[in-house]
């Protein structure tokens, strides 16, 4: 029960990206992230460069290109989406390998693959060299709403606890000799998923009862931050 | 799925990005008054519920499985400004943490399902809850009928948006009509887990469910007389 506190979601590290402030790196994410967004998609260049310089933190920063490679697949569906696009666009027809798409719908389909890549290529750099307590605190000192930031913590806490629960709840039903594959299985699972609500909902009770306990008036106390500031760093310097 | 980057064009996600923060204030003073100081424990976990059930795959047959989207049924189990929070909050994750959604279409992909999904669902299910008797049993087909209408819903403020600010050159009755016909698929598997999970809750734990307060409070009190004096209270431990 008291998994939860491995690097599962960013890989640990040393170089000068993990080191930099939390919040100087949300900022400059949104505004890189912008800035290609607002990009017109015909400067192919302009794209070379913006993933030459995203390459190249991952390489400053350490982390195996492996790493971030395997957890892109999450824009796969996007990606066969933006296959589609040539296919069901307007516009003049071009013939490319046999097959005849539109050209405006080319373009698109490229500019919607180049963005959105970048996209997840820089936030899971984000992810990756940045512990989420210091994301945490980061968004903080953004001034993004405490109560918004407490919830996000409570996220990144019991998310492996509750995550962990439901696969014990699916090893029981399996070795009960229910293998979910088919719809007919459908009302077991949403009973799990039910009786998985009632946990947390209990577990959340549980932990408001323990935090009053212990003091809770409403705001957490603010845990130091291992790197905050440059003059945090400078102390650690001299110790 | 979620909005990633580049999808909408810049204005359209700032735009967007506005909407969805002046909701968010909303939804913060509404879950306050919903669950006062235990908002930020109760919040987080029924976020991580919501953030677990999603990676729960319903098996559709023939390989594929779909998954939950969970914006009707965490507005009936908690409340629709908890809900809204922790929908939110859990794309707010997804975003940061598995770049499961574009940094700059945040906004975007919290109106849609934080916002209008749960807003849709609650609402439909308040209205459904109308018509039919204020009883238990009543809940859960209500929820249904609220996670039915409110994805295809959330696909066509999805459209309207990208009529506004889309970025590939698809007309935009062609996107509107494929988007939510798909989504109106897709709302029919959510209405069944909806339906399926809101039951055995309701089954279980009445109390826990925010939807069914009002059939709680129905219920009249049972006052039982005393017990027998045949049996002497020493005799039962």
């Amino acid at each position: 029960m008291g998994a939860g506190h491995g690097h599962r979601l960013h890989y640990h590290g040393h170089s000068v990206l993990h080191r930099a402030p939390a919040h100087l790196k949300l900022v400059t994410l949104v505004t890189f992230m912008l800035v290609v967004v607002s990009t017109p998609r015909g400067w192919f260049p302009v794209f070379a460069g913006y993933l030459l310089l995203l390459l190249g933190l991952v390489a400053l920063s350490r982390v195996p290109f492996g790493y971030i490679g395997k957890r892109m697949l999450v824009e796969t569906p996007f990606l066969l989406f933006a296959v589609l696009v040539p296919f069901i666009a307007a516009g003049p027809r071009v013939v490319v390998l046999g097959l005849s798409v539109s050209e405006p719908g080319l373009l698109a389909a490229w500019g919607l693959v180049a963005k959105g890549s970048l996209g997840v290529l820089a936030s899971l750099t984000m992810a990756a060299t940045t512990d989420p307590q210091d994301v945490l605190t980061g968004l903080r000192r953004l001034r993004m709403p405490d109560l918004i930031v407490q919830i996000m913590g409570f996220m990144l806490r019991y998310l492996d606890v509750v995550s962990a629960e439901m696969g014990r709840m699916m090893t029981a039903m399996r070795s009960r000799g229910c293998d979910p594959r088919s719809p007919r299985h459908w009302p077991v699972l949403a009973r799990s998923l039910g009786a998985l609500f009632i946990r947390s909902y209990e577990r959340g009770e549980r932990v408001h009862l323990a935090m009053l306990a212990r003091g809770y008036d409403g705001t957490l106390p603010a845990s130091s931050p291992r790197v905050a500031s440059g003059a945090r760093v400078g102390q650690g310097a001299h110790r | 799925m979620h909005v990633p980057d580049g999808f909408l064009d810049a204005p359209t996600s700032i735009a967007t990005g506005a909407v969805a923060a002046g909701g968010l204030a909303l939804a913060l003073r509404g879950a306050r008054r919903e669950l006062d100081d235990r908002t930020a424990p109760m919040a987080g976990l029924v976020a991580t519920f919501v953030f677990a059930g999603q990676m729960m795959n319903f098996p559709v047959g023939a390989g594929t499985s779909g998954h939950l989207l969970g914006g009707a049924m965490a507005a009936v189990l908690a409340g629709p400004w908890t809900a809204m929070l922790c929908i939110s909050t859990v794309l707010l994750v997804q975003a940061l943490f598995m770049a499961d959604g574009g940094i700059t279409a945040l906004g975007t992909n919290i109106t849609l399902m934080g916002l209008v999904g749960v807003g849709v669902g609650w609402l439909v299910f308040r209205a459904v809850r109308a018509v039919l008797p204020d009883r238990l049993g009543s809940v859960a087909p209500a929820a249904a009928v609220g996670a039915l209408l409110s994805v295809p819903v959330a696909a066509a403020v999805f459209s309207l948006l990208f009529a506004v600010g889309g970025t590939a050159p698809v007309s935009s009755e062609k996107v509107f009509v494929a988007m939510v016909s798909w989504h109106a698929v897709i709302g029919v598997g959510e209405a069944l887990i909806t339906f399926l999970v809101v039951a055995s809750v309701v089954g279980v734990r009445p109390d826990l469910v925010y939807g069914a307060r009002s059939a709680l409070r129905a219920r009249a009190l049972e006052i039982r007389g005393p017990a027998p004096a045949a049996i002497p209270a020493a005799e039962t431990p």
